[in-house]
């Protein structure tokens, strides 16, 4: 595995160990994106988070990791479920947890981002988990200040803890993601998820095809690693994961969006039917990151089908943000 | 890398801090043996495959617990090696436990456990049962049943080696803590 992963992994830094394992030890004080990430380090994430499933099933739910941290959830952008399962982990882990909207504040008034950070900073966080509507804001974040960097979305670019919460998910229920075909279906062209999951699922060897409508599918992702196809119904037949991504309405204007089709014809295409169901393996897996729009990318029956892993994604997402806030807090680089 | 207890010794202490730990079982109630990860694990493994031989009429049950986030120096390490998790999966409460632990010196991990455990319930009673008592300690704390004791000069590390986890028998003395 780690072989094939490594020749895959472009960007991964060359000093990293290819495959985790019993010895590996995580040193970043970062997450930013699955693209600096090895193979070995994904799989470190994955394999901590494994432990942590533990702490969610005791009666006292909480351990002692991080106690006297401060963590402060940073959302520039608007955000229910991501900014509470990072807000649970925290405190699963012991921290204190401070929260900051862009809406009202200080960022209202004219300050930077990068100001804002370093002020809260100063006031003695440990931890800033950064939600941001542009792309490369935590990556900048990092270089800046001396605080762990957590991206919990940034812009069209990345958003490693859905990413490594979806590669969990599919590793627990189909027990390996060597050799795995995963479609993700939807509007690509804007989806950090998309590329978060194609970026670690091709570093671990699994085989990514992207789906969607031709104005919604970049011919520019393909050096990623993945295939490209128009037709659902193509590839739904050959593929062990289906994605189904969230149709982004809050970006349409009156006007529509431009290069999309009409709801109607989407869901006609690209929703996920019984009907189309019937076509894909028997045990495919469905999965879908939330909120779901019901009856256009994914319809009821489907979404909470015996195929549907989509709450279970919610509370694995639980365990993968304790165990990324465990080890950046454990890193120094 | 001086050998300092051989494969014969090993066992012998495990004799020892078994048959300790056999006498001082209570008469009534249910019994659990909690092993700290990794040696005193494998330790409680094998204490408890024994005790199931010698009293097949009680209920014994058998834990697994990986301190690392309890541990009070978790805030000045740099990296995180992987963490296991930790395997409880009974109740505790009011139950006699047996903790196991390969080497006994600062009493940090101890502490440790005994905080982790707590979490996961009152148990009745708790004991500690060692393997090897090295001395140095740094907490008010002391093992109830062990296997042997060693005189070990501060800051020199010793290691418990067993079949299961690194293919010998043997109880080695390592140069430094840095090693």
């Amino acid at each position: 595995m780690a072989k094939k992963a490594s020749s895959s992994s472009r960007t991964a830094p060359p000093e990293a160990p290819a495959a985790g394992g019993a010895d590996f030890v995580w040193r970043r004080k970062d997450l930013v994106g699955l693209d600096v990430l090895s193979a070995g380090e994904i799989v470190h994430i994955l394999d901590t988070a494994e432990s942590f499933k533990e702490v969610s099933t005791r009666s006292i739910k909480k351990v002692p990791a991080l106690r006297g941290k401060v963590v402060a959830l940073m959302f520039f952008e608007d955000s229910t479920r991501t900014r509470m399962s990072f807000e649970l982990a925290a405190s699963r882990l012991s921290a204190d947890t401070i929260n900051f909207t862009a809406k009202g504040s200080s960022v209202a008034k004219g300050e930077t981002t990068l100001d804002t950070i370093r002020n809260i900073e100063a006031m003695g966080v440990d931890i800033f988990i950064v939600r941001h509507n542009q792309s490369g804001a935590p990556h900048l974040l990092a270089r800046q200040v001396r605080s762990s960097i957590v991206n919990a979305g940034d812009g069209q670019h990345e958003h490693p803890t859905q990413a490594l919460l979806d590669i969990f998910t599919i590793r627990q229920r189909l027990g390996r993601l060597e050799g795995l075909k995963v479609a993700i279906v939807g509007d690509i062209a804007h989806s950090r998820v998309a590329r978060s999951n194609i970026l670690g699922l091709r570093k671990l060897g699994a085989e990514v095809v992207v789906v969607g409508p031709p104005t919604l599918v970049p011919s520019a992702i393909m050096p990623m690693g993945c295939s490209i196809s128009h037709s659902l119904d193509d590839v739904l037949g050959e593929v062990d994961v289906v994605n189904m991504l969230r149709i982004q309405f809050e970006r349409f204007s009156n006007a529509g969006m431009p290069g999309f089709p009409s709801v109607r014809e989407y869901h006609k295409l690209y929703g996920l039917t019984t009907e189309r169901l019937q076509r894909a393996k028997k045990n495919v897996l469905v999965m879908h990151p939330g909120p779901i729009n019901r009856g256009v990318e994914i319809t009821s029956q489907v979404a909470d089908g015996p195929n549907s892993c989509i709450l279970q994604q919610v509370t694995n997402g639980l365990a993968i943000r304790m165990a990324v806030l465990y080890l950046v807090s454990q890193g120094s680089e | 890398m001086k050998q300092l207890l051989d494969a014969e010794h090993v066992q012998q202490a495990i004799d020892r801090l078994y048959q300790a730990a056999l006498a001082g079982l209570p008469a009534k109630g249910p019994i659990a043996v909690v092993g700290i990860r990794t040696r005193g694990e494998t330790l409680a493994a094998r204490i408890v495959r024994q005790l199931r031989g010698d009293k097949p009429k009680r209920h014994i049950d058998h834990g697994i617990l990986d301190i690392t986030f309890y541990r009070d120096d978790l805030s000045r390490r740099r990296g995180a090696p992987l963490v296991r998790a930790t395997e409880i999966d009974f109740d505790l409460d009011d139950a006699w436990v047996l903790l196991v632990d390969d080497v006994l010196q600062t009493g940090r991990s101890i502490r440790a456990a005994l905080d982790a455990l707590h979490d996961f319930g009152r148990a009745r009673c708790i004991r500690l049962g060692v393997l090897i008592d090295r001395g140095g300690r740094e907490l008010p704390i002391s093992a109830d049943f062990v296997g042997h004791r060693l005189l070990v000069e501060e800051g020199q590390r010793i290691q418990l080696r067993l079949r299961e986890t690194d293919g010998e028998e043997g109880v080695f003395l390592i140069k430094n803590r840095a090693s």
